[in-house]
């Protein structure tokens, strides 16, 4: 019980990533800094907090930093027209260095960190209530963010507007759907999820600041989005199954030290596995024979991702 | 003649641009920006050693980089690149800890091996992308973490020094395996890189080979209605740039560490897409960017030595640069001063 | 009501799609739009829809100006558009393509108003179908029923008969008919001459970016095949030319693509015959073109060149056996953008070497330039020529010998200069025996090189014709689908 409650909490600053990639990817952007992204916020979100001796604070500066990285690139593809894989690709190392950099002075320092608060009546429920609600503010957000993300995307008219103008620019635009706004708007919300991702690392669950504290995790965190079809809910799942990974290997690290290494890599071979898989033919023709299993099984792309629109 | 002007102040603007940069950080930390540059300057190309020592992190950054050139001429974006240096160090520690020999058998089998290791890591992302539809950047992206994994696991396990399992790496390597120096310079790598460079180019600019390749970059159905067989092509290159990435593993293995460590790619596959996105995918400047590139990364470990800053301002500054450059070309293609000729990957879509 | 848009401008750099269009839509009529592919009735609707600003000109309707800067805009005012290709999402499903864009938020209003709307005209959907399973008549029609729900005063359709069956064209015929008598404004874009005729009240014609003519229908068919076509000024006593073996052989091919299948179609081309494919754009002329060049597999019969068998080889075989496809795109499936000339001769040349002696090649280049009257420079890159020169360099970089030349549109866009050049180079072509089959829209061409002219209409060839005994009226009804006796 303690291990998935501690599976839970580990994979929080994961889910918060995944499910920002998930909603700029579900309106046709890539955000390939995430791995940059991450790391920054999560710098920015230490110093502010040590800085001010203010969590809230941390987590806006985090916010703050990855929307305008986010932002940055919305712009750099909406209205320069550049290739988005580049630009995400240069801002990745960048945000990445800028953050070993400006983060120098805080490395071993200790600061305003989320505190633990069990939710009242809820976290005596008996076996979910250890698991679930005897966390944090960070964790219970990140529960809150998937189920937003999923209602939004899934639920409401903005969010079929949504993925309208990643699936397919030109017939949004006919419908009258400002695709471009729209554009700027999902990729900066996405790029402010990310933030909290850092936020939640260096504020929760890797306490503190050192050089290369987050890294791999935005890769990670792209892996998991293909993985999880560009679904909040199973991306967050994805999240969890790494989560229980990471677990795994600690526990294994003693027994079995060459497995415990090996365990890391899997995300990025189901990843591998997941887009080979979407591309066959019979595991398309699954979805068609059984309807029920469509939601799940469901992994395509939006059509429109990385295209620029133009009108004409 | 106006365009000119403006042509030529958008190419300069963001090198003003990135060092306005640098002295604002400078100060943001209180350290003063001209000797700063002094820094850097004496502690990379200043010196002889320090040349030495830059010079020997050139090699597999220039070596990525012409690599790369071709795989973007083929309009590819080979994110794989990191897994392919690792898994040439990978073979070419394997040749060097299991095959016997003395230096002028063991040197060629260990760079030899080095390339395979890298051809077949690149033909695995390429077979990936070329039949299974599997996007090369994230299929490399898969395969860059399983290469390091694939690394760390040696290290720890049937690779683990005797006694110890730790990341620190392997045991070093015999003395017959490590790279000839003479005067501190690596001169075998050295002259490896220079083939190289010099190879890609002339590849790039006279030959079929590489003219096709451009020609499957920028229109694979042209290039296939032409006659050209486009995958064979898309896997060549992946093999090509492979292969060198493979000679950087070699290099790294044998003539930087003298031994396998879990970091062994040492970001140069990265930082060498930014060394030709700031090339515009021209062959000829990749060298002088990467010498540059280098003289930032190795002069800013004195910033950390003398000033007690931390020595990432040198990859800042690489990325602030590169940034900057994009948008300028981002600007500078929107305003259609005059068209720029990119064949192959292209940054500006139309 | 009407609608109503004069002297509508819209130019794309030099192209004048629309160059002063004036047109007038009364309520309660089907209002046809007919012309070539490329006279600018697409433009037009595009300017109507808001998908495109127009240049200059005004929109009125009911007498009340319009500002069309977005579809927003155009929706709002009540103009709702049919594109040629359905703009649906394929992975949502039908009630989430409905409701897209409506600015509703209730699924129970949505499913109420898409049944209602679907018993009125006889539609039927499952509300939890993705729409990739939709056909393209079923699409069309979820589109009309949501451009209706949205509170369209005006529906434009742009070619909508393309890729539906005929079932789901009457259906579709019949809906509109309805609609127009209810009052509503209607427009049929299409270049389909039968369909304009069987359907619409009043038509108007465009050619070139202009409206050339409108009149009220029933008219003799001749009328409208000479206002979209211009005078046809039939070729005569023209010497035919001396057949020899046959090059190529098509057994009862059958060919597929998503949208159109194909039947069953034989045909022997002989050396030095010229064979001219006419249609209506769509028609099957591309998959055939496509199947002599093995690019598509024919799902049966067989395809021999010479003696040889080649069903089912790659086109790579079909290359190196001297078949050349020219494709209509040339900068999209024939030149490469950001290559010079220079490097597209060496391509060309297929050249094995390794090395390339540039020097030589931009001499060489040089003289073909020259030869071939090409307005550039060795260094010139394909995209900044002119459509007339990107044409003189394919025909340039073709290899000297060739036995069957596979053509689409082979002066589409040109002036007459370059376009009597192209066909002088091919007139030579064929003197060397060179078997060539081209597609064209333009009448004039097919009648004036062809020996024999296949008509297809909706994947069928329907008749083959000697091009020295026909003449343009006969085949301007032949390609509007119509036999003559």
């Amino acid at each position: 019980m303690e291990e998935l409650a501690t599976i839970i909490a580990t994979a929080s600053p994961l889910v918060y990533a995944v499910v920002g990639e998930t909603i700029t990817e579900k309106a046709g952007v890539i955000n390939l800094s995430l791995d940059g992204s991450i790391m920054l916020s999560a710098m920015a979100a230490f110093a502010t907090s040590f800085i001010t001796g203010s969590v809230w604070l941390g987590f806006l500066a985090a916010i703050l930093v990855s929307a305008g990285i986010a932002a940055l690139i919305a712009f750099s593809s909406i209205k320069l027209h550049l290739n988005q894989i580049a630009v995400g690709f240069v801002l990745t190392l960048l945000a990445a260095d800028l953050a070993s950099f400006l983060g120098d002075p805080y490395v071993g320092e200790r600061a305003a960190h989320v505190e633990p608060w069990a939710i009242p009546g809820l976290s005596k429920i008996p076996v979910i209530g250890d698991v679930l609600f005897d966390h944090n503010l960070s964790v219970y957000g990140s529960y809150l963010v998937v189920i937003a993300a999923y209602w939004f995307i899934f639920r409401t008219k903005r969010g079929l507007e949504l993925q309208g103008v990643g699936e397919r620019p030109e017939a949004a635009f006919a419908r009258g759907i400002p695709v471009n706004r729209l554009r700027y708007i999902y990729t900066i919300i996405g790029g402010g999820l990310v933030g909290m991702a850092g936020a939640a690392f260096s504020l929760d669950v890797k306490l503190g600041w050192r050089d290369g504290l987050t890294q791999n995790f935005g890769w990670i965190a792209l892996a998991i989005v293909i993985f999880g079809g560009w679904h909040p809910i199973r991306g967050a799942i994805g999240c969890y199954l790494f989560g229980a990974l990471q677990t795994l290997a600690l526990k294994l690290q003693p027994v079995w030290p060459d497995l415990s290494q090996i365990l890391p890599i899997l995300p990025f071979a189901l990843m591998i596995f997941t887009l080979l898989l979407v591309y066959l033919d019979w595991f398309r023709r699954l979805g068609d024979r059984h309807p029920g299993w469509r939601r799940l099984l469901a992994s395509d792309p939006p059509s429109g991702i990385g295209r620029i629109f133009k009108r004409e | 003649m106006n365009d000119r002007m403006r042509r030529i102040g958008l190419a300069v603007l963001p090198i003003v641009l990135a060092a306005a940069v640098a002295v604002l950080l400078l100060l943001a930390v209180d350290a003063p920006p001209l000797r700063s540059f002094n820094l850097v300057w004496n502690g990379s190309l200043g010196t002889t050693n320090k040349l030495a020592d830059t010079l020997l992190t050139w090699v597999p950054l220039v070596l990525a980089a012409a690599g790369l050139i071709i795989t973007f001429a083929a309009g590819l974006w080979n994110i794989g690149i990191e897994g392919q240096i690792v898994i040439g160090a990978i073979l070419a520690t394997w040749v060097a800890r299991e095959v016997p020999g003395e230096a002028y058998f063991i040197i060629p089998a260990t760079l030899l091996a080095g390339m395979i290791g890298g051809i077949i890591w690149g033909l695995l992302a390429g077979v990936l992308r070329v039949y299974g539809k599997v996007n090369e950047i994230f299929g490399g992206l898969g395969l860059d973490f399983v290469a390091t994994g694939l690394a760390v696991y040696l290290i720890i396990g049937p690779w683990q020094r005797a006694g110890v399992a730790s990341t620190s790496g392997t045991d070093l390597f015999r003395a017959e395996v490590w790279m000839p120096e003479v005067g501190g310079f690596s001169w075998l790598a050295l002259t490896i890189a220079v083939i190289a460079v010099i190879a890609v180019f002339f590849l790039m600019r006279g030959t079929a080979f590489g003219l096709k390749l451009k020609a499957v970059g920028a229109n694979n159905r042209s290039a296939f209605l032409l006659g050209i067989p486009t995958d064979r092509y898309m896997l060549a290159a992946f093999a090509l740039c492979g292969a060198l990435a493979g000679l950087a593993g070699t290099v790294q293995a044998t003539a930087f560490h003298h031994k396998l460590v879990p970091s062994i790619s040492g970001g140069y596959g990265f930082l060498g897409i930014l060394v030709v996105l700031l090339a515009a995918f021209r062959t000829a400047w990749i060298a002088p960017i990467a010498l540059f590139f280098m003289a930032l990364s190795v002069g800013s470990t004195q910033l950390s030595l003398r000033l007690g800053l931390d020595s990432a301002i040198g990859g800042v500054l690489q990325g602030v640069l590169v940034l900057f450059a994009l948008l300028a070309g981002g600007v500078q293609a929107k305003r259609h001063l005059g068209k720029r000729r990119v064949a192959g990957a292209t940054l500006v879509e139309s | 009501m009407a609608l109503e848009l004069v002297d509508i401008h819209k130019h794309f750099g030099r192209v004048r799609a629309n160059d002063g269009v004036t047109l007038r839509v009364e309520a309660g009529e089907l209002h046809g739009l007919l012309g070539e592919n490329g006279a600018g009735k697409s433009t037009l609707m595009k300017v109507l829809s808001g998908f495109h600003e127009a240049g200059s000109g005004e929109i009125s309707l009911d007498g009340e100006l319009l500002a069309l800067r977005s579809p927003r805009d155009a929706i709002e005012a009540g103009i709702g558009m049919l594109h040629q290709d359905p703009l649906v999402f394929l992975p949502f499903t039908v009630l989430d393509n409905f409701m897209l864009g409506s600015g509703t938020n209730d699924r129970g209003i949505a499913a109420e108003g898409l049944d209602e709307l679907s018993d009125r005209f006889g539609f039927s959907f499952d509300h939890d179908t993705p729409v990739r399973r939709l056909t393209v008549g079923e699409r069309q029609q979820l589109e009309i029923a949501r451009l209706l729900w949205l509170g369209a005063r005006v529906l434009i359709l742009d070619e909508p008969t393309t890729g539906i069956s005929a079932s789901q064209r009457e259906q579709l015929f019949a809906t509109l008919k309805t609609l127009a008598a209810e009052g509503m404004i209607v427009v049929f874009v299409s270049h389909k001459l039968e369909e304009i005729e069987d359907l619409c009240d009043r038509v108007t014609v465009m050619r070139l970016g202009k409206v050339v003519g409108e009149t009220r229908l029933p008219v003799p068919a001749e009328q409208l095949v000479e206002m979209m076509f211009g005078k046809i000024i039939a070729p005569t006593g023209r010497a035919g030319s001396s057949t020899g073996s046959t090059t190529l052989r098509l057994d009862d091919v059958v060919l597929g693509s998503g949208l159109l299948n194909t039947d069953a179609t034989s045909l022997g081309v002989s050396e030095g015959e010229i064979i001219g494919l006419a249609g209506l754009e769509g028609s099957g002329q591309r998959l055939l073109l496509e199947a002599c060049t093995g690019l598509l597999e024919p799902e049966s019969g067989s395809i021999a060149l010479g003696d040889k068998d080649m069903t089912g080889l790659a086109y790579r075989s079909y290359h190196e056996a001297g078949v050349h496809y020219l494709p209509a795109g040339r900068l999209e499936e024939g030149l490469v953008s950001g290559l010079t000339i220079t490097e597209h001769f060496v391509l060309a040349a297929g050249a094995s070497d390794f090395f390339v002696d540039w020097d030589a090649a931009a001499d060489r280049a040089a003289a073909l330039i020259e030869e071939f009257s090409i307005k550039g420079t060795p260094d010139s890159t394909a995209e900044s020529l002119s459509g007339g020169n990107q044409q003189r360099l394919l025909l340039a970089m073709m290899p000297p010998h060739i036995r069957l030349l596979l053509m689409e549109h082979p002066t589409r866009g040109l002036d007459i200069e370059s376009a009597d050049w192209v066909w002088t180079q091919l007139l030579e072509r064929r003197d060397h025996g060179t078997a060539v089959v081209f597609a064209s829209a333009d009448l004039d061409e097919l009648l004036l090189y062809s020996d024999r002219i296949l008509v297809f209409f909706a994947g069928r060839v329907i008749k083959e014709l000697d091009a020295r005994q026909t003449d343009g009226d006969q085949l301007g009804h032949l390609i509007g689908g119509r036999s003559v006796a």
